[in-house]
């Protein structure tokens, strides 16, 4: 009797939450595997033709996927480097003894709340007016040029846009991390005569790893997934030159209607990003030290 | 000497947050000036206090209509994961069963999927569901609410998992002998203690739905129901862009989030930091 309430009890707490969960996520995941192996244009009175792995075959010697792909890549070692290094150095700075800390503080994380899409049309204005005016008045337009219109730039420009928008976010979990290595531990190093990178090197970024983990585990998880900046940015343009993973099975989707076909690169996408995540927390918490 | 060197230290510093911030500057500055002024310099104060471009934008983006639109979402989203989330993380804490343990492992498992994997299957089921049901789960606020409600559950049973189970079961157990049950020692005794994470939680995902574009773009069709990042999206869609109120529209745009972010930056940048490295 008394088992029968607890489980109703159970069911009652956990079950709401469990069933939205389910027809959310757990059910289109299921589906998005099965659809991944049929060619269907998305109407639904249009038959949905078996093509078994077809669709994941025809990846491999689809250019545009292929090169999509290596945009992603490039983009996010760049993206990931530049945000955690940036990112960590203003961390050290708003620990430092500076009286404006905390101004600053909130300063820098303050476009991490503004949101890629809306990020993504303000620096649409600074590089393609801006920057343009500045290489006017300047003379210097071989630097200062729209670099939207530019395949190789277009790219550097996302970059700099998503660096913008993310370095005072990992700031904040790198600021948890400096803040946690003990004051003792810092002091003694000093007394036996280390400097500034010696301190940084062999005390403070050993000590911190864990804060590197998550740090390169959410810059890499998101670069890998950009598609709001990339999207109010550069729309993957010139020519396709920025559109990236996310981008491209969007488009593969509901721009070309191939339905099935873009399933098929969502599941490798899928893929991808659980792979190399997983890699890369293995491999750095292999180096946390623990205290 | 030494307090010179301060001092510049102390300048360089705010220079340095001014030059990072300086977009927004841009933004702000530009969206008083016309297309005249703006093109003259860029970088300039405006002339003049000019609010006609504002206005302009207002109308050409219906701010209103989509300020209340994302409000609309966002809190009650963020309502509806706070209350069910706990509830669930509470039970898969406490009871410890098999079921619990596979629930939580398939939680935290889904944090990985991108969204772009499940987003052409979920308009599938929705829609599907919306036709089996009768309610409306494409093209309504409720359906976007209800589809936030099930990508948010991953993270927020996540936080609420770690931060319950550090939690004694002593003034639990006690409430009980005094005759409460489960519900009441929820809300009563539990609930209350839950206050620093359910903080973070709602942060977390403020900033996330506040700003999503891509579900909201894919849900809702209907002009009247657009959120913000949805209407400014369709408005640089749909003009050939008239930068100076364009600058006004994403000031206006933006305007929400900082000034909520200004109030409330204490608890904002905390929750953000305890929500990281949970």
């Amino acid at each position: 009797m008394r088992k029968k309430k607890d489980m109703l009890w159970y069911l009652l707490f956990v079950l709401p939450l469990t069933l939205v969960f389910i027809s959310v996520v757990i059910v289109p995941f299921f589906m998005g595997i099965g659809y991944s192996f049929f060619s269907w244009d998305g109407m639904p009175l249009n038959p949905k033709i078996f093509v078994g792995l077809d669709n994941y075959l025809k990846l491999f010697s689809d250019q545009r996927f292929l090169t999509s792909a290596g945009h992603t890549l490039y983009y996010t070692v760049l993206a990931v480097v530049i945000i955690n290094i940036l990112g960590f150095s203003f961390a050290l700075i708003v620990t430092s003894k500076l009286k404006l800390r905390n101004l600053g503080r909130t300063m820098l994380f303050m476009p991490y709340l503004i949101g890629g899409l809306i990020l993504g049309y303000i620096w649409k204005f600074i590089f393609s007016d801006m920057l343009r005016s500045v290489g006017e008045m300047t003379g210097l337009t071989h630097i200062f040029f729209n670099w939207l219109t530019d395949p190789d730039l277009a790219l550097v420009a996302i970059v700099i846009v998503s660096t913008w928008q993310m370095a005072g976010y990992v700031m904040i979990i790198y600021i948890t991390g400096i803040q946690s290595i003990p004051e003792d531990v810092i002091e003694a190093g000093k007394v036996d005569g280390a400097g500034f990178w010696h301190l940084l090197l062999h005390i403070k970024l050993p000590m911190i790893m864990q804060s590197i983990t998550i740090c390169l585990f959410l810059t890499l998880s998101m670069s890998f997934k950009i598609f709001d900046v990339n999207f109010s940015l550069t729309g993957g343009g010139p020519n396709n030159a920025t559109e990236m993973f996310a981008m491209n099975i969007y488009n593969e989707i509901f721009s070309l209607n191939n339905y099935g076909y873009g399933q098929a690169k969502a599941m490798i996408f899928f893929l991808s990003v659980a792979v190399i995540t997983l890699v890369q927390v293995a491999i750095t918490k292999k180096r946390e030290v623990s205290m | 000497m030494k307090k010179i060197m301060r001092i510049v230290a102390e300048i360089g510093f705010i220079l340095l947050c001014m030059v990072y911030l300086s977009p927004v500057y841009i933004v702000v500055t530009n969206a008083f000036k016309n297309r005249a002024e703006l093109y003259e310099n860029m970088l300039a104060l405006p002339h003049s206090l000019d609010f006609v471009y504002f206005v302009e934008a207002m109308e050409k983006m219906h701010i209103v209509q989509a300020f209340k639109n994302s409000f609309i979402v966002t809190s009650t989203s963020l309502f509806v994961i706070v209350i069910l989330a706990s509830m669930a993380a509470w039970m898969i804490v406490r009871v410890d069963n098999i079921v619990s343990k596979v629930l939580f492992m398939v939680f935290v498992a889904t944090m990985l999927i991108p969204f772009q994997t499940l987003m052409m299957p979920l308009m599938q089921v929705m829609s599907s569901l919306s036709q089996k049901t009768g309610l409306p789960f494409i093209n309504s606020l409720f359906g976007l609410v209800y589809m936030n409600l099930g990508f948010g559950a991953s993270m927020a049973v996540f936080l609420y998992h770690g931060f319950i189970k550090a939690i004694p079961r002593s003034l639990e157990e006690a409430a009980v002998i005094d005759g409460c049950n489960k519900f009441r020692v929820f809300w009563k005794i539990v609930f209350p203690l839950l206050k620093p994470v359910t903080v973070t939680v709602m942060i977390l995902d403020m900033i996330w739905i506040w700003n999503d574009f891509l579900l909201p773009s894919l849900v809702l069709s209907d002009k009247q129901l657009r959120t913000i990042p949805l209407s400014t999206a369709s408005f640089f869609g749909q003009f050939t862009i008239q930068w100076n109120m364009a600058m006004a529209g994403l000031l206006l745009a933006i305007l929400p989030i900082i000034v909520f972010y200004i109030a409330a930056q204490k608890y904002i940048i905390k929750g953000v930091a305890s929500g990281a490295v949970k």
